[in-house]
């Protein structure tokens, strides 16, 4: 047997009943006894029905956000979870929000309005329109007193103050809000803005009925143009929320979801002013490499080339005129060889070489004709080596 | 209308800067034309960051009697 201390029970027991997760987001209607506010803010009280009560507790942080606290005997409709407090070993209701029930029908008439709304669709993403990325004229409805106009007309100037801002003033709480919510929509959708925000600072009160108001929803849902909702704290969801094209959890949030920072837009212009430059050295760098280009081929068909090539072709023509020149001339030489012994060959020297010779009278005329001489008639002989003179003494014929 | 407000000023002279740096990218331009276009872009850069500078949030309010 294993005996438990009663501090590993109550730890299991803790973890049992807050790990289930079966206790989590629960409405109790129920009355308020025994209310105690400590000095710490925190509230300790009872809540019960006819035939049972289980402890509650009210952490500072969420009474904080109470419209008013609970009296005793008071009839409410708590929001909260179940805990286990393990000092004591009891099970407590941890309360996060409380209205009174008498506005438990008020409840019950919104979410029956909820209902109904989502039902047409109003609530549906398709709905939602895309914020214009550069918006020249912000309609901004809200109270013109509320210290979430200047919260926003301060984000404004800051993130971007190129804009217009049409301010169309509305009560934000009491009964007459609804309508002049309302009207203050309609007039500005009248004027030529591209975006809507319509918005309320969480304040002090809690009291955000108009912007659950049917009329309310309605009318922002016929919107000409997006609309952005900033309205109460972070925790606070109401219809107009619910139905608008974007929702900012505060009025502060709101102005900045609507427009983009003056940074983004210098740098855009820094970006292009970049790329400009960029494009040009480009063009400058294309060019430069261009003009080398050129001077290679420029100085490729310099005149010079030119002339060393012709002198090249007039120095290969010369060559060539050499030697058919040269080729031409020991032809040339072969054929004055070959006349020159044929002209030998021809010549009388050569006959007289042979042994022949040839008879001249005295006065040199040839004599071929032994009757053209007289008997005793000098003549000359011509032979191969010299003159011979002899004397004729007859003829025979 | 009234006069373009800052909004349509700026976004005019960014489309301007645009189409200089696109022509400037993509342009088979002769190069003074470019340096031209260039000079144009710093001009619309310049007058651009003077808008943003100068620039001062105009608030009226609708009279919703």
């Amino acid at each position: 047997m294993r005996a438990f201390t009663v501090s590993d029970l109550n730890n299991a027991l803790r973890k049992h009943i807050e790990g289930e997760g079966l206790f989590f987001d629960l409405w109790l209607l129920a009355e308020v006894t025994e209310f105690r506010r400590y000095p710490s803010g925190h509230c300790y009280f009872t809540l019960k029905d006819e035939r049972a009560s289980i402890r509650a507790v009210l952490w500072r942080s969420a009474a904080e956000r109470l419209t008013m606290l609970p009296v005793n005997g008071e009839a409410v409709l708590a929001h909260g979870r179940v805990g286990f407090y393990e000092n004591r070993g009891e099970v407590q209701f941890v309360v996060d929000q409380m209205i009174p029930a008498g506005t438990g029908l008020l409840f019950e008439q919104l979410e029956e309005l909820r209902a109904r709304l989502e039902a047409e669709g109003l609530f549906d993403d398709r709905r939602k329109r895309p914020l214009p990325a550069l918006p020249r004229r912000i309609g901004i409805v809200t109270s013109p007193q509320a210290a979430a106009l200047q919260d926003i007309l301060n984000i404004l100037r800051r993130r971007y103050p190129l804009a217009e801002v049409l301010l169309s003033p509305c009560l934000v709480q009491g009964e007459l809000a609804p309508a002049s919510i309302v009207a203050a929509l309609r007039r500005v959708y009248l004027e030529s803005v591209d975006l809507v925000i319509l918005a309320r600072g969480g304040g002090a009160s809690e009291n955000l009925a108009a912007f659950n108001d049917e009329q309310v929803v309605r009318t922002l849902a016929i919107s000409p143009v997006p609309v952005i909702t900033g309205v109460g704290h972070q925790t606070d969801t109401t219809l107009v929320d619910a139905v608008a094209d974007v929702r900012a959890p505060t009025p502060s949030a709101a102005a900045e979801l609507a427009t983009p920072t003056i940074t983004e837009l210098h740098q855009r212009v820094q970006e292009l002013r970049a790329r400009a430059t960029a494009a040009i050295q480009n063009r400058i760098a294309e060019q430069r490499r261009a003009i080398s280009q050129q001077m290679i081929s420029l100085q490729r068909n310099h005149p010079r080339r030119r002339f060393d090539s012709a002198r090249q072709t007039v120095d290969e023509l010369l060559r060539r005129a050499n030697r058919a020149f040269e080729r031409g001339l020991l032809l040339e030489q072969t054929r004055l060889q070959g006349l020159q012994a044929r002209l030998i060959a021809l010549s009388p020297q050569a006959t007289l070489a042979r042994g022949y010779a040839i008879a001249q009278r005295a006065d040199g005329q040839v004599v071929t004709d032994p009757a053209h001489t007289q008997p005793g008639e000098r003549l000359f002989l011509t032979l191969r080596a010299g003159t011979l003179r002899v004397v004729a003494e007859e003829t025979n014929e | 209308m009234s006069e373009p407000n800052a909004v349509e000023q700026y976004e005019t002279l960014l489309a301007e800067l645009q189409a200089v740096v696109e022509q400037l990218e993509h342009g088979e331009l002769p190069l003074a034309e470019a340096l031209r276009l260039y000079e144009r872009g710093t001009e619309l850069a310049a007058a651009c960051q003077q808008l943003l500078d100068a620039a001062e949030l105009r608030v009226r309010q609708l009279d919703n009697a």
